[in-house]
């Protein structure tokens, strides 16, 4: 594979962290497995004594993990709507983000759906899923969206990594014997041949014109698992975009952060500049925005009818006996901090907006997590259960030790991608020159490419 | 060596052998309608009965299951139901006082725990200065079932006689169905259930909902093992207070064991309603307003055990003042 000085300069740059495993991140690997460990004991005890040693209960029938599912699947989404539109706007600056996107796409769409097996009380009944299927089930729709998605993101992820492959195969890294061969297979002969080229970028248009809109409809799905029932706070028409601009927004978040931490620990900063940050920050703003817009419209319609059953969790959520904290900080947090940061100039930096995307993609959890359990915690007839774990949720240590496997398993699952691709992608990767900022190098190229996107 | 060979031939052996008695002992049972009423077999004795095979064998009496209902029908006539019928409940708000008697035939009958309630008497205040009233409630068996709707598996199923059942077999405890049923009827099997001896060998049958799995769904079934033998539901019969009317709206009857009415005119006079109706989910329970009542609402709270006290204590200490 031929690589141009650009290019080169960035692989070698990058070459180290894929030859050397490093300190730091065995020790934070072993934390992570650590964490795993933990969660497939809980795992283990929840399938040998049941769901019973989980919070959740007849009324509260699923509590931290589908709001855990809600969350990663929704990461996944977002990585491949920004993926695809990346890949089709073939701005340069968004070049050396895409792979980000991608990784977040696939990791998550792996470790998401264990969240949603996570409550399924029988796991030895799952191939029922595909023996007995009833189309009318919208789980049986998600159960085909996220089966469709899922090898979806694995080809476009595919397909997008294939040149860089092909390079890591030429560039006779210092590396062990398997991980030379295995790159030298998934590169599948690839050399740059001009038929080549050509069949690579029509797949890769395709999938992306696919996975966009199949983004969009599988996140609606999954909206439709409570939209379809006739519970107060779901039944709602506005579900299904509500869950396609949460996805988004979340996503953005966590793409920022995930680019603050490698321009850190792989000292990125060439190429996860600080406009990066700003074009990112200005994504997070708008989309912000909307999903503010979405939110107000959901509560005020809620609290300006009168309908009781929709009051009672309106007045759940806004009441601080019961969820009003937390729904103020999923609104602060999650809707005007992170706009306000990326608004006022003097805070639309790279730290300020990867520390508010951070806060925000909490708070995305935690609003996630108010969708759920107040609206399962509020039947239509009264509990009148004096059992109080049936009456009001609150998770065990087995749903946060799974939680927290979760979590760690998708980022030890980064780590590793990070140690098996360059994190920034190498093939077709541009310079490129931002107005305003100091340049390193000017080539007539760069200079061309940047006329022609503005 | 040759000693570990023989116990493990013995183990193996007998082994088979006790599948073969519990096999014989359920299909005996089933084939031969045993009118052995008494639940308990506390005397053990040998009976001879009949084997498929048209063998005559003598199993002790600890292996038979006597329960009254054992005719064993097939999966699809599970599905399918009773042809010809269409069951439907009417529930008598003005004569129900909370004697939960309703509550303890459901549930032994079912063999369930206390603390399972499949049929639930809820106290009712539908506003600040409306007065309280008992409502008890089974599964509704709606005509337009959100629960059927969301099951990915077709593990919970609409008959043609009008019931809602589950096939525990093939449930695979998602609990999708519980949050799409508004009435909170449906529970789950959080803990492995505790089953009694005489029903664990059992095979599943979704008209008793027996016996209990982990990892599943259950709920209330209307009993329809009842209605083919021509007995009403536990519910309906151990009622002292004749709440419950059950019955065929093919045939327009309803009858509470001591009074058979015409459904259309039990719905007429009495000015029936079905629960929420506004959702849409067509319920086969009807509810006859608590007008002129027989009881005060106190009666069916004053002697209640704590724990049962508790759950009403609200609404009820807010009444005294």
């Amino acid at each position: 594979m031929e690589l141009n000085t650009y290019q080169q300069q960035a692989f070698n740059y990058q070459r180290p962290n894929i030859e050397k495993f490093g300190k730091k991140n065995i020790a934070w690997s072993i934390i992570f497995l650590i964490c795993i460990m933990i969660g497939l004991y809980a795992l283990y005890l929840q399938i040998a004594k049941g769901h019973g040693i989980t919070g959740m209960r007849d009324n509260v029938v699923w509590g931290l993990f589908i709001v855990n599912f809600i969350f990663f699947i929704g990461l996944s989404y977002a990585g491949a709507i920004i993926g695809g539109v990346l890949h089709l706007l073939k701005l340069p600056w968004g070049k050396p983000i895409v792979r980000l996107a991608q990784m977040m796409t696939l990791i998550s769409v792996i470790v998401g759906p264990i969240f949603i097996l996570l409550c399924v009380g029988r796991f030895d009944r799952l191939h029922h899923l595909f023996i007995y299927p009833r189309i009318q089930s919208p789980m049986t729709w998600d159960v085909m969206a996220v089966v469709t998605f899922f090898a979806g993101s694995i080809l476009f992820l595919y397909m997008a990594l294939i040149k860089d492959l092909a390079v890591y195969r030429d560039a006779k890294m210092n590396i062990p014997k398997w991980k030379q061969k295995l790159y030298k297979i998934l590169a599948i002969g690839y050399r740059g041949a001009a038929s080549q080229k050509r069949h690579l970028i029509i797949s890769q248009n395709l999938l992306a014109i696919i996975m966009i809109p199949l983004s969009i409809i599988v996140a609606s799905i999954l909206s439709w698992i409570f939209g379809m029932t006739l519970r107060p706070g779901w039944h709602s028409t506005i579900f299904g975009p509500y869950f396609v601009l949460g996805a988004l927004y979340s996503g953005c978040g966590v793409l920022i952060v995930a680019m603050w931490v490698y321009r850190k620990m792989y000292k990125l900063q060439d190429y996860f500049t600080n406009k990066h940050f700003s074009y990112l920050g200005y994504c997070m703003m708008v989309l912000g925005a909307g999903y503010g817009y979405f939110t107000f419209s959901e509560y005020f319609t809620g609290w300006f009818g009168s309908a009781k059953w929709d009051s009672e969790v309106i007045n759940k959520l806004f009441s601080f006996n019961e969820y009003g904290g937390w729904t103020l900080f999923a609104n602060l947090a999650g809707i005007v901090i992170p706009i306000l940061i990326v608004a006022i100039p003097a805070t639309r930096k790279p730290n300020w907006i990867s520390l508010s995307a951070f806060v925000m993609v909490i708070a995305l959890w935690v609003k996630r997590y108010l969708i759920i359990v107040p609206t399962l915690e509020t039947p239509a007839l009264p509990m009148q259960d004096t059992r109080m774990e049936f009456v009001k949720y609150s998770a065990t240590w087995p749903e946060w030790a799974l939680t927290i496997a979760g979590i760690a398993s998708f980022l030890l699952f980064f780590t590793l991608m990070s140690k098996f691709v360059t994190v920034v992608p190498v093939s077709g990767l541009e310079e490129v020159n931002f107005p305003h900022e100091p340049h390193h190098h000017h080539t007539a190229e760069t200079n061309k490419d940047e006329n022609k996107t503005a | 060596m040759k000693e570990q060979q023989n116990t493990q031939d013995n183990g193996r052996r007998g082994f088979i052998k006790n599948v073969a008695i519990a096999t014989v002992a359920t299909a005996a049972c089933g084939s031969l309608s045993c009118s052995c009423n008494s639940k308990k077999a506390t005397v053990t004795e040998k009976v001879k009965l009949l084997s498929p095979d048209g063998e005559i064998v003598e199993i002790d009496s600890a292996y038979l299951n006597h329960h009254e209902n054992m005719a064993v029908l097939s999966q699809h006539e599970q599905r399918v139901g009773i042809a010809g019928k269409k069951f439907v409940m009417v529930v008598d708000l003005a004569r129900c006082k909370n004697a939960r008697k309703c509550i303890t035939a459901c549930q032994k009958h079912h063999y369930r725990p206390e603390d399972k309630e499949w049929l639930t008497v809820k106290l009712m205040k539908d506003s600040d200065k409306a007065a309280p009233y008992w409502f008890p409630k089974q599964c509704f068996h709606c005509d337009n079932p959100p629960c059927v709707k969301v099951c990915p598996v077709d593990a919970t199923f609409k008959r043609q006689d009008g019931l809602v059942l589950i096939d525990n077999d093939r449930c695979i405890g998602c609990k999708f169905c519980m949050a799409a049923c508004p009435y909170s009827t449906r529970v789950f099997n959080w803990d492995e259930p505790e089953i009694p001896l005489d029903i664990k060998n059992l095979d599943y049958n979704a008209e008793t909902g027996v016996p209990a799995k982990v990892g599943t769904v259950e709920k209330c079934d209307f009993c329809p093992d009842r209605a083919r033998e021509g007995l009403l539901p536990p519910c309906v019969e151990s009622c002292p207070n004749g709440v419950f009317y059950f019955g065929d709206e093919n045939e327009d009857t309803v009858t509470n064991g001591e009074e058979t009415l015409s459904f259309t005119q039990l719905i007429k006079d009495r000015a029936g309603y079905r629960f929420l109706e506004e959702l849409g989910t067509k319920p086969r329970v009807y509810y006859l307003p608590p007008k002129e009542r027989q009881f005060p609402v106190e009666r069916g709270y004053e002697n209640l055990p704590d724990d049962i006290k508790a759950r009403f204590k609200d609404i009820m200490e807010a009444e005294k003042k």
